[in-house]
């Protein structure tokens, strides 16, 4: 079976849709979120999605199998916020390990079923790396710039948590995503490296920035530029862009790692930009023809989608990036 | 599509900074530098991060494409200066668009900076000084924290000075960092060390060559890698002369990227445009920077004296030769040119019926202009001492002329007798005096050093003086002022006694000497540059006012003394021992000497000394107050600093050279166990037998919960603990052949080359002492045979282990010090002597004991009780009067 390097030369390989959107759609409610695990918990949980995969894990397996029947290559586990930083708010620090270790092993699960059916086309599992909650390089109080709310240690210990417990559960590559703030970036980074020479072990790292409005800059002001170099110190599979804009406002930026970039190039895009009502209008062809244009100018070797995006508009996608050649990686 | 040429160096802030083979210098802002930058370090000392943002925004716009963030300094934090100021960039896009350079001489500062930028910044610096494996661990973090790093060219051995040494460390250095850290080759840049040229010493002349062959090499050999340094450095020696700095920074900058440094610290406003250098001074400086001819360093020199700051050649200004000539008198005697002063004078005494005349008239308005000048602070006490120069030589030239006449008696303004008493050999302060208040008038009659008090008494009544000075450096000075006090009154003086002298304070002249004499007004001068104030205040028409006031200060003094006396709380010698240094012995803390018993040196080469030198007290000598080397650059006294130190340099090569000095030392390393508050010094043969005992004071004063009360003794193993220690003695001196040259100097009336020489021999014999405690350390006792310390770390005294010097605050003891050279048989191993008060001869001499374990610390004894006073004397076998006497200064 060919490893996910070897295919990434040979053609542009498909990354799932959003998680949150298709949890939405089965209309989950408070007893969800804690059934078998978290009965008497004293915080609400509903609305923590990564929860489910220990309480409704069947939920999220249906999820990763309709993304692998609309063509995915690549699923991403439900681990988004799974990090103690972001699981304190809910005061369940103590499940990270229970929470990615679990997340990973179902998505494992669906992604050998799709495999054993077609041994040509192999299924892959990204453990799902999220910027948490706070962030290291802006302080939380205007009024002391000085401050900061969390500290790069304290980052570098919660990713560790995530990396060991996503890897134990069998992933087969870490997708470092949403980077709103390079020094939490970093610090994942940090985090995996040590977790990398710990277990003597090494998996494809992807990381994808977020490019938060049309100055081109992250939150914390970094130039798409900057960014790619603040995140070049570690051998990465893809660097990449998702969430944020939609796809047809990515497009400059995803130019820009395209030409500077030594790594592969990912976009998962949103569905175009939330309504009035935080929903994602874009159907899957309004998405498709705007991918059209990544594709035709050649700019990207993994593509999927973000908020808003569906099993549909991910075959949409697959669908076409079929008939291209992937972005040659120097 | 991509870039990424092997040599292409990315860095970023919120924006990339591409270098690349084609790029442009990469320059480096520097002023956000505590270690360079007075006014940053205030700045950061203060708090006052705004002020410290706008230096950083300010360097951003001027062009600084990468900025340097040093916080180096022993009186802040620097970790949490570098954590703050780092946090507040990041929310300053203006300043934080461009890469940080993370600049420290500690690893944990430059970790806790690597953990605050989001950018790819640049670590400055590391290197194989520590040996290997600190090496690679410190690169495997820089490369996991993502940024670029600078190494020094620096290893096991020391930092790299020679072409050969620099290859040899960076070749080394890039070969770890490729094949084992697997670091990013284009993310290696090295610094190979910019050295100072045109220094006078010979050895330096190759330095800037050795560099750019170096970067060359290093651009040649080792793909990928980049180069870069502190191109101020090399002008060190011009330091005061910007114009020539600029040449020289530019000139160097142009071999040095034509040879393939890409990037650098640079002051832009100290850097000339290369095709403006003035094509004679191009050469010049050339011939220097590429060591194209052997006496380059000398015409550079020459032509250095004759630029301004504002740049323009000038002839040497001579202008001032064409005024009259009282004009040029007064003129040679404020700026200290000694060049035309015979013929001026010569020419003067023409116009005066009389020889005495010149003096009186216009010598004395130029030396009144000097005391002006140095009464306001616009003078120093170097360019004073010139002056003085200029002065004697002047009048020793009319000397001949005034004998010749039956009546010619210079008027002066008083006459005041100094002298170094009894048993102290101390005298630069006192020579400083002398010739302050010569400068303003005043007859001095210096009697020299170790003068008896029946010596000083009588040439005052012969000689009727107006002021007596004394002077002393050591503490058992202090009882001989307190006996010369009570003579004075015993022999019916009126004459004031003016007290001074680096131990002596007002609040030990108003307890212990003022009212042994009330027939006469004494009074404690703080240092030289208030002498002529209190001389005159001593004889003018005010004295009376002057005298009440003295005493309605000293009687405060002593009151206030006596109350703070009575508040402060010391415990009984019993409680005090209860409460000692408790240290949990094991033998293996306790190594043994690799050589045990004594070893000698016989005149140590003096050039190894001169970078061991601590610079920072040499200046203090000049009352020129500020840090080296800071002080080089300082506002109000930099220009003068910047003179003396070169005048020192200059001397420093001269001694070096020319074999002025003789440095010699002993050191004996021995078995000791501790016995109470003694120490038992064994033989190293069984059975042992004690060769000498060490009594050691403890202190008295009653201590916060926790804190101990110190004896030296607590620092080596009890006897029976049965742990084998050990204790080291040393004696250096590096004054022996001093005597000639100041015996020279005084015979050409040259206070100011005397004073020189004696303030470096002091220094030297400081420095001696520190490098003899490093061999001790790695070699001789051998317990800290890896260190590698710089010679900041050795100043700050940042090694394991002490040397506490009989007559210092851990054992005010001096006679300790007779045991010591017992033991050490130092008066005939180093011709080293004791004086009745034991001070050494000569006087630049150092002694003192070596103590090895990890927990030994230095302290102060502070206040001690009679009861302890007993029970020293008791254990030396001395009286209660003897121990009195020697500790006074110490008695509560």
């Amino acid at each position: 079976m060919k490893t996910i390097q070897e295919l990434l030369k040979t053609r542009i390989l498909i990354l799932d849709g959003a998680m949150g959107t298709m949890i939405q759609r089965h209309k989950l409610e408070e007893e969800d979120f804690r059934k078998g695990w978290f009965e008497n918990h004293d915080k609400s949980l509903k609305g923590n999605n990564d929860l489910l995969s220990l309480t409704r894990p069947e939920i999220i397996k249906e999820i990763h199998r309709k993304y692998f029947e609309a063509g995915a290559d690549i699923a991403e586990t439900n681990t988004f916020s799974g990090t103690w930083i972001a699981q304190a708010d809910y005061g369940l620090e103590k499940y990270v390990y229970d929470i990615n270790f679990q997340s990973a092993k179902i998505a494992k699960e669906v992604a050998a079923e799709f495999t054993a059916l077609n041994p040509d086309k192999p299924r892959f599992v990204a453990g799902s790396i999220g910027p948490t909650n706070r962030t290291a390089s802006i302080s939380p109080d205007v009024n002391d710039p000085g401050f900061r709310g969390i500290s790069f240690d304290e980052l570098v210990d919660a990713y560790k948590d995530q990396v060991n417990a996503l890897m134990d559960g069998g992933v087969d590559l870490l997708l470092v995503e949403t980077v709103f703030d390079t020094l939490n970036a970093k610090a994942a980074l940090y985090a995996i490296d040590v977790v990398f020479e710990e277990r003597k072990v090494q998996i494809p790292i992807m990381v994808s920035g977020t490019i938060t409005d049309q100055s081109g800059r992250t939150l914390t002001g970094q130039t798409t530029e900057a960014f790619l170099i603040s995140m070049s110190h570690m051998p990465l599979l893809t660097i990449g862009l998702n969430c944020a804009l939609g796809a047809s406002m990515m497009r400059p930026y995803l130019q820009i790692l395209n030409q500077k970039a030594s790594f592969g190039v990912s976009a998962h895009p949103n569905a175009g930009l939330p309504n009035e009502f935080g929903k994602y209008d874009e159907t899957p062809e309004i998405m498709a023809v705007q991918i059209k244009e990544f594709l035709d100018e050649g700019l990207v070797n993994i593509i999927g989608g973000c908020c808003g995006t569906t099993p549909e508009h991910i075959k949409a996608i697959a669908d076409l990036a079929k008939n291209y050649q992937p972005r040659t990686i120097i | 599509m991509s870039d990424n040429t092997q040599s292409t160096l990315k860095l970023s802030g919120l924006e990339p900074l591409i270098v690349t083979s084609l790029s442009n210098f990469v320059n480096i802002g520097e002023r956000t530098n505590v270690t360079g930058s007075r006014a940053f370090l205030r700045m950061i000392k203060e708090g006052d991060f705004e002020a410290a943002l706008a230096v950083a925004r300010d360097q951003v716009e001027g062009g600084a494409q990468i900025i340097d963030i040093n916080m180096d300094e022993g009186m802040i934090d620097g970790k949490e200066a570098m954590v703050k100021f780092l946090n507040l960039i990041a929310s300053e896009p203006d300043i934080s668009r461009v890469p940080i350079m993370i600049d420290s001489s500690k690893w944990e500062i430059i970790e806790a900076g690597l953990k605050c930028i989001q950018g790819k910044g640049v670590v400055n610096s590391i290197s194989l000084k520590e040996g290997e494996e600190n090496f690679i661990s410190q690169a495997k973090k820089v490369k996991r924290y993502g940024a670029a790093v600078i190494v020094m060219a620096f290893d096991e051995k020391g930092q790299a000075d020679s072409y050969e040494r620099r290859i040899e460390i960076c070749k080394r250095s890039y070969d770890i960092l490729v094949d084992v850290v697997h670091f990013a080759k284009e993310d290696i840049i090295f610094d190979p060390n910019i050295f100072p040229v045109a220094t006078g010493m010979e050895e330096h002349n190759n330095n800037a060559v050795d560099f750019f062959r170096a970067t060359k090499w290093i651009r040649e050999n080792l793909p990928g890698a980049h180069v870069s340094g502190g191109v101020s450095n090399v002008s060190f020696s011009f330091r005061g002369n910007d114009k020539m700095r600029e040449a020289m920074h530019s000139a160097f900058l142009y071999h040095a990227i034509q040879n393939g440094m890409d990037m650098g610290i640079v002051n832009p406003a100290m850097l000339e445009v290369y095709s403006d250098i003035d094509k004679e001074l191009l050469i010049f400086v050339e011939d220097v920077l590429l060591n194209r001819r052997p006496d380059a360093t000398e015409r550079l020199l020459e032509y250095a004296e004759t630029v301004k700051g504002d740049g323009k050649k000038r002839e040497i200004d001579l202008s001032w030769r064409n005024v009259p000539v009282n004009e040029r008198l007064a003129h040679a005697l404020v700026k200290g040119i000694v060049e035309f002063i015979d013929e001026d004078v010569e020419e003067c005494r023409h116009q005066f019926s009389r020889p005495i005349e010149v003096i009186e008239g216009p010598l004395m308005d130029g030396m009144n202009i000097v005391g002006d000048l140095f009464g306001s602070g616009k003078m120093f006490l170097p360019q004073v001492v010139k002056s003085a120069r200029v002065m004697k030589k002047a009048v020793a030239y009319l000397l001949p002329f005034i004998e010749a006449e039956k009546d010619g008696v210079r008027s002066f303004s008083g006459k005041v007798l100094m002298a170094t008493v009894k048993g102290d050999v101390h005298d630069i302060g006192k020579n400083i005096v002398g010739v302050v208040l010569g400068c303003n008038n005043y007859e001095v009659i210096d009697l020299g050093v170790m003068v008896p008090f029946d010596k000083i008494i009588q040439t005052a009544i012969d000689e009727k003086v107006d002021v007596i000075g004394l002077s002393g450096l050591i503490t058992p000075s202090l009882d001989e002022m307190v006996t010369m006090a009570k003579e004075m009154e015993r022999a019916n003086l009126t004459i004031p006694l003016m007290i001074g002298g680096a131990t002596t304070s007002k609040v030990h002249t108003a307890v212990k000497i003022e009212q042994n004499y009330t027939k006469g007004q004494t009074v404690h001068v703080l240092d030289a540059s208030r002498a002529v104030t209190v001389v005159e205040s001593l004889l003018g028409q005010k004295k009376d006012a002057f005298v009440e006031e003295l005493k309605v200060e000293y009687t405060r003094v002593r009151e206030h003394h006596e109350k703070h006396r009575g508040a402060k709380q010391l415990l009984s010698l019993e409680e005090a021992r209860k409460n000692k240094f408790a240290i949990n012995w094991k033998q293996e803390d306790c190594i043994q000497p690799a050589k045990l018993g004594l070893t000698k040196f016989e005149d140590y080469p003096i050039a190894e000394l001169a970078d061991y030198i601590d610079w920072t007290p040499f200046f203090q000598t000049w009352e020129l107050h500020g840090r080296f080397p800071n002080i080089l650059t300082d506002e109000v006294v930099g220009n003068e600093a910047t003179k003396l130190y070169a005048d020192a340099q200059q001397m420093l090569k001269q001694i070096i050279d020319q074999k002025w000095l003789k440095a010699k030392a002993v050191v004996g390393l021995f078995p000791a166990n501790s016995v109470g508050d003694d120490i038992e010094i064994y033989s190293n043969e069984s059975p042992k037998t004690i060769l000498n005992i060490q009594h050691s004071l403890r202190q008295q004063t009653k201590k916060a919960e926790g804190q101990p009360n110190i004896a030296l003794s607590d620092f080596i193993a009890p006897k029976d603990s049965e742990v084998e220690d050990y204790i080291g003695g040393f004696v250096v001196t590096t004054g022996l052949g001093m005597e000639e040259h100041i015996v020279r100097f005084e015979k050409d009336h040259d206070d100011y080359n005397s004073i020189l020489i004696k303030a470096l021999a002091d220094r030297l014999a400081e420095a001696f002492a520190e490098k003899l405690h490093e061999i001790v350390r790695t070699d001789l006792w051998g317990y800290a045979r890896n260190e590698q310390l710089s010679n900041s770390e050795l100043i700050k005294e940042s090694y394991v282990g002490i040397r506490p010097a009989p007559g210092y605050p851990a054992c005010p003891d001096h006679t300790e010090k007779i045991g010591l050279f017992e033991l050490l048989n130092a008066t005939e191993l180093t011709g080293v002597s004791l004086t009745e008060s034991l001070a050494m001869m000569p006087t630049s001499s150092v002694s003192g004991w070596y103590f090895a374990h990890k927990e030994a610390k230095y302290f102060g004894l502070g206040k001690i009780t009679e009861e302890q006073i007993a029970d020293i004397a008791a254990r030396k076998n001395s009286t209660f009067e003897k121990m009195e006497r020697w500790l006074s200064s110490v008695i509560h």
